[in-house]
């Protein structure tokens, strides 16, 4: 029976669900159930990742070092991960003491097109000897040639496996084994997929991708993340288990500390409303919705063309500041067009 | 006015613009387009234009340092590391256009006159030139600020090889830059690159973190005032939004377009890297050849 390794990033991609605004209680209690419910990769930290705190996406109430600091106290034999952006972390000043402090696994993140702007930071990861996952974001963008291209220049750098993210979750099951399958093709290394819920596709395209040949795939308790959120963990587990897969987790386990822990911290559940679900639509980072809530409340439009405006642009995961560009704009549209 | 000699370290996007626009100077002229591979687009180039070029990079320049007076070296910051002992050593007045932090930093619409009494200067990077002016601004509004930022956009297109290498260099350089110019005790710098078609105008959000609602007609005024002084050397620079207040901030969002020289007009972050460079360097010629000529 093949094993799955599932990923858990509920104390990262959460974050965003959070607004950022994890207490130091959260990661203690949270990071103590996951060590003994056997999750094997607990991922922390802000949403964007190390260094990501910030006005342009939103401050965290925690430091990167409390957040890495605070879990790895409870942690034994699950290994603590840490997302980085290049671009918004660097090597020495997130990366370096982040791995100092105990991370193992270092998700090296970029836009699915620009991989080589990973290359110093994957280098690096290796030559400390911890196991650098390439991830590639947003990648409805892109073809699964296009892709496979990208992730093979994260392999040459070193990274042990590659991440592809349906950051937006804009992707349906056929065009999630699509991109799975030519990486697994393409590739010698490990393949994961990483589901939002925009289409309400997460549970099936994480199947998808583990069908298609994904080896490890990335989830959050309840699906607590950006936008729509993820694949719930405590579901994928089931249906992996279900499906004949093995995950080396039991899911009453996962089911207690989803009901005992995460229900109680959530600001509010993860639902898929117009907003999120246009957001999937439009093929915006998921991540962009409460902002785009905000500045359509602030500027007067609908949040829904905020983010179909957004997605016309080809807009990315990190360019937070032209949401309330576009909503100014769209704001004088209006504005002319009530005037004619 | 006879024009002074210059030397370009460095083939690719940025030395390929700073060659076009020293064509266009009136006080200086290229004698020596340098970089290390044989194949590079950039020298083919500059060879049909007729420019005298070499594969040697900075050793083509201690060869035969009577070549030039002024060196623009556009390589990357680890080359440059290593360029600067050199060049000074010759007494040549380089302009750093890499994310080295080394040299004297300068961006000519703060502190040009200044920047002319040292050999080895810095130009920062595309987002420190095009905000640090306005960071300054805001921070003469609201001296009491204690964190500032910066979150940029590229587009993919714009963003070559040594670009993408540096990207810890660019960050650094950025937070660094806005710190010294500014006093503000804490910056953050952010970069993104986007591969939209047709390519995105280099697109830059300052954010000030305020505590208070401030003075907004004297922000305005200032950030406008700063604005209109860098247009003299980078005309395509120009405020998108704001500065506007936010419950927490004042944001001002500028774009800069490019002159077109050698990359199309979306690549703005060559162009405000490379015309700081040339305006630099100009101010140099004019200010050696004036002291020549009244020996």
């Amino acid at each position: 029976m093949k094993e799955i390794r599932v990923i858990d990033s509920t104390l990262r991609d959460g974050s965003h669900a959070m607004r950022h605004r994890f207490t130091a209680e959260n990661i203690h209690s949270y990071s103590a159930a996951a060590e003994s419910a056997g999750v094997k990769v607990l991922v922390v930290g802000h949403g964007n990742g190390l260094g990501a705190s910030s006005l342009q996406i939103g401050k965290s109430d925690l430091s990167d070092k409390e957040y890495v600091e605070i879990a790895i106290k409870e942690l034994k034999n699950t290994k603590l991960g840490v997302l980085t952006v290049p671009g918004f972390g660097t090597v020495k000043d997130d990366l370096e003491p982040a791995i100092n402090a105990g991370a193992e696994v270092i998700f090296v993140t970029c836009h699915c097109t620009e991989a080589d702007t990973t290359q110093k930071h994957i280098e690096y990861v290796s030559s400390v000897g911890k196991e650098a996952i390439g991830v590639l974001m947003m990648t409805h963008m892109l073809s699964p040639e296009g892709l496979l291209e990208q992730a093979q220049k994260m392999q040459g750098y070193g990274a042990y496996g590659i991440l592809l993210m349906d950051s937006a979750g804009a992707l349906l099951p056929s065009d999630v084994t699509a991109r799975v399958a030519a990486l697994r093709n393409g590739l010698k290394i490990n393949v994961g997929f990483h589901a939002h819920n925009n289409l309400g596709m997460a549970v099936a395209n994480s199947l998808a991708a583990v069908e298609a040949g994904a080896t490890f795939i990335d989830t959050t308790m309840r699906g607590y993340g950006a936008g729509a959120g993820n694949c719930p963990m405590e579901i994928i587990t089931a249906v992996l288990h279900k499906s004949g897969y093995k995950t080396g987790m039991d899911e009453f386990a996962l089911m207690n500390i989803s009901d005992g822990i995460v229900a109680k911290f959530m600001k509010k559940p993860i639902e898929i409303d117009g907003v999120r679900l246009a957001s999937g639509l439009a093929g915006v980072f998921s991540g962009f919705c409460p902002i785009a809530e905000r500045a359509g409340a602030q500027f007067g439009v609908d949040p829904k063309e905020i983010l179909m405006e957004l997605g016309r642009r080809r807009i990315v995961a990190g360019q937070e500041d032209y949401i309330t560009e576009v909503a100014i704009e769209l704001a004088g549209k209006k504005k002319k067009q009530g005037e004619i | 006015m006879e024009k002074v000699m210059v030397a370009i370290l460095g083939t690719g996007n940025i030395g390929s613009d700073l060659l076009a626009k020293v064509m266009h100077s009136k006080y200086l002229a290229c004698s020596l387009f340098a970089g290390r591979s044989s194949d590079s687009k950039g020298i083919a180039r500059a060879r049909k234009m007729g420019i005298n070029t070499s594969t040697d990079s900075v050793d083509a320049i201690l060869d035969n340092p009577d070549c030039c007076d002024i060196v623009f070296d556009s390589t990357n910051a680890e080359s440059h590391a290593r360029h600067a002992p050199m060049l000074s050593r010759i007494d040549k007045f380089t302009l750093d256009l890499t994310p080295s932090k080394l040299g004297f930093m300068c961006v000519p619409v703060l502190n040009l006159d200044e920047a002319l009494s040292y050999n080895d200067i810095n130009l920062i990077t595309c987002g420190g030139q095009s905000s640090i002016p306005i960071a300054h601004a805001l921070m003469q509004s609201c001296p009491k600020t204690e964190y500032i930022e910066l979150a940029s956009s590229i587009s993919s297109k714009s963003a070559g090889p040594g670009t993408r290498i540096n990207i810890d260099e660019y960050v650094q350089a950025t937070r660094k830059g806005m710190e010294h110019f500014t006093g503000v005790r804490h910056a953050k710098a952010i970069i993104n690159l986007n591969p939209a078609e047709p390519p995105i105008n280099m697109h830059n959000t300052l954010y000030m973190e305020t505590s208070c609602e401030p003075d907004m007609g004297a922000i305005k005024k200032n950030v406008a005032a700063v604005v209109e002084k860098m247009k003299c050397y980078v005309p395509g620079v120009h405020i998108v939004a704001g500065p506007i207040f936010e419950g927490d901030r004042v944001t001002v969002i500028t774009s800069v377009i490019g002159a077109g020289d050698f990359l199309p007009k979306y690549a703005g972050n060559l162009d405000i890297m490379t015309c700081a460079a040339v305006t630099v360097a100009e101010a140099y010629a004019k200010k050696m050849k004036g002291k020549r000529a009244s020996v």
